[in-house]
């Protein structure tokens, strides 16, 4: 059974996708990253999608749910690296990811889980007050 | 207009949706579509074969390049021998969902292509017919 690594940095967990992955891929990626959340207490978790193609309404709907999985047992997700293309296409296609971080990179997104005092920034997606 | 080539491709899988992701996106690279057109093509291509695996069980996808005089094209046409849509109107709304997806498979394919067709009668199944124009 082929699997999506989930790699460990400091208090953050990283999730670099390079395969195009079937629905039943990516269904096994959110699990398996709710199971490495619980077990590392990771603060933050990194989805990188730089070598994505294409983000359909599954894989969108998989990220968003990740994102809100994770928010549950208090981990931030940021999405990082989305393509121009892929971000157009989204929007048309009719898909805003609600919920779903996003950074430019890797980098951009660490910075922006390591400057967030649990609770008092919108990085948890809802705006407060 | 004339049909310059054409492909058949069995679908029934979630292996099967990548495949003809990655069919779409050699086809639309050969004819030389942009970057963003064929981000949008592959998109549209992923929903509609999803849609047949989730609600048709199994069909195929026919992709054609086309030549309509100065203009190229791709046309994919998603045939399934599934339940049918009783409500396409329906079906084509946001949201509108009876499986596991968004509901946005339909009416997102339809913005996603230049022109969009959908015939299905219940109990013989569906036809979808999406054409982009370079």
């Amino acid at each position: 059974m082929e699997r999506i690594p989930i790699l460990r940095m400091g208090d953050c967990l990283l999730v670099t996708i390079q395969v195009d992955m079937h629905d039943r891929l990516a269904i096994t990626l959110q699990d398996d990253i709710m199971e490495k959340i619980s077990e590392s207490r990771a603060k933050g978790l990194i989805v990188d999608i730089s070598a994505l193609e294409i983000v359909d309404s599954f894989i969108g709907r998989v990220l968003g749910d990740i994102a809100g999985m994770a928010r549950i047992l208090d981990t931030r997700t940021v999405v990082v690296g989305m393509r121009p293309a892929v971000a157009i296409t989204l929007v048309e296609l009719g898909l805003s990811l609600p919920g779903v971080i996003t950074a430019l990179n890797v980098e951009r997104g660490l910075d922006l889980i390591r400057n967030t005092k649990n609770g008092t920034s919108g990085l948890d997606g809802r705006s407060e007050g | 207009m004339a049909v310059l080539r054409d492909e058949t491709r069995e679908v029934a899988s979630s292996q099967d949706v990548v495949a003809v992701r990655q069919l779409a996106r050699e086809w639309a690279v050969s004819l030389g579509f942009s970057l963003i057109d064929q981000t949008k093509i592959v998109t549209a291509a992923s929903e509609l074969a999803r849609n047949i695996v989730l609600y048709g069980g199994r069909g195929a996808v026919r992709i054609e390049a086309l030549n309509d005089g100065a203009r190229r094209g791709l046309r994919l046409t998603f045939q399934d021998q599934g339940p049918g849509i009783p409500n396409l109107e329906e079906a084509m709304r946001d949201g509108f969902s009876t499986g596991s997806g968004l509901g946005l498979g339909l009416g997102g394919a339809k913005r996603l292509s230049s022109e969009f067709d959908i015939q299905s009668r219940v109990g013989e199944g569906t036809k979808v017919t999406i054409t982009r124009w370079k």
